[in-house]
């Protein structure tokens, strides 16, 4: 069982835990070059995903024992606050605004552009692994949701905007989390 | 609102050294745009050179005075006025990401500096 933890401090770390509960760390993963801003596992593999203040989402694994930065994902113009996969892993949803990137290991590109939409700082995407719907927190006090509009064609996705709370809070919506087990339900939380 | 911040290097209130001014002008462009709907503030402020390394601090204190004085709602965007500074963009992400600047308000060195720039001349 593994547990990751990031930090202002650039740094991403791995952690263990044991029979008898005990948590170890194993690695330390300084690849980033400015604060880490959100790590989230692989849906079904142990693989990291890290977003950052540098711009970019980095992707680590297992090598012989050893964690390792084993992709970084650019094109990103601002700090990457936050990061998901869909439920196969095969997809990324980075926010800023909103670009998915796709491949298999190592190979990630990317497929899709959600600009447009945001008129401020995307602060989290979450991707619901019942309905494919993705959902993102915003600055603007807005909570969006998209779903995919053509989804036989899965290496040019497009997505088009299903729902839109202009006022969801009264503050920067800062996480949104789907319900694992109900579809529909999104969950929200705010400066306010 | 503007007028009482300090540059730390300098004495004389930055309104004095005319670093305010085009703040001054585009703050009051900003409070007039503002409705209700929007609840933005955009402020420009020009460093008094553009090397000067207390670039991050006046812009941080900047955006301290209008997040206290304004009601929370308020988005406040500081930046840097285009072409004035060497490392505007750096500066302008720094200010504009809230996360460090609530880590840097935790310094009370830090905090100490911003209160006495924002403290009015005597």
């Amino acid at each position: 069982n593994l547990l990751a933890t990031c930090s202002r401090d650039k740094s991403v770390w791995v952690w263990e835990v044991d029979e008898e509960e005990e948590y170890e760390c194993v690695s330390v993963l300084n690849s980033h070059t400015q604060d880490v801003k959100h790590v989230v596992w692989h849906p079904n593999q142990e693989l990291l995903a890290s977003a950052s203040y540098d711009d970019t989402v980095k992707l680590y694994h297992e090598e012989e024992d050893e964690w390792v930065c084993c992709a970084t994902l650019e094109g990103h113009e601002s700090t990457v606050w936050s990061v998901a996969f869909d439920r196969s892993g095969e997809v990324i949803l980075s926010c800023l605004p909103g670009v998915a990137c796709s491949g298999a290991d190592p190979t990630w590109k990317c497929i899709c552009n959600l600009s447009g939409f945001h008129t401020r700082t995307i602060y989290d995407v979450a991707w619901c692994h019942l309905t494919g719907a993705l959902g993102t927190a915003c600055g603007d006090d807005a909570i969006r949701v998209f779903e995919e509009s053509s989804p036989t064609a899965s290496q040019q996705p497009t997505f088009s905007l299903a729902a839109h709370v202009p006022r969801a809070h009264s503050q920067d919506v800062n996480c949104v989390a789907w319900n694992p087990r109900e579809p529909g339900l999104l969950a929200s939380c705010s400066d306010d | 609102l503007i007028r009482s911040i300090n540059d730390p290097e300098h004495p004389l209130t930055l309104e004095e050294l005319n670093v305010v001014e085009q703040v001054r002008v585009k703050a009051m462009f900003a409070f007039r745009q503002v409705n209700d709907a929007e609840s933005t503030v955009a402020v420009e402020f020009t460093p008094t050179i553009p090397h000067c390394s207390m670039a991050t601090l006046i812009g941080l204190s900047i955006k301290v005075k209008l997040i206290r004085s304004l009601p929370e709602r308020f988005k406040v965007d500081v930046h840097i006025t285009p072409g004035t500074h060497a490392s505007e963009h750096a500066v302008n992400k720094q200010l504009a990401d809230k996360e460090r600047v609530a880590a840097a308000l935790e310094n009370s060195h830090l905090l100490e500096v911003v209160n006495q720039c924002l403290s009015a001349r005597s």
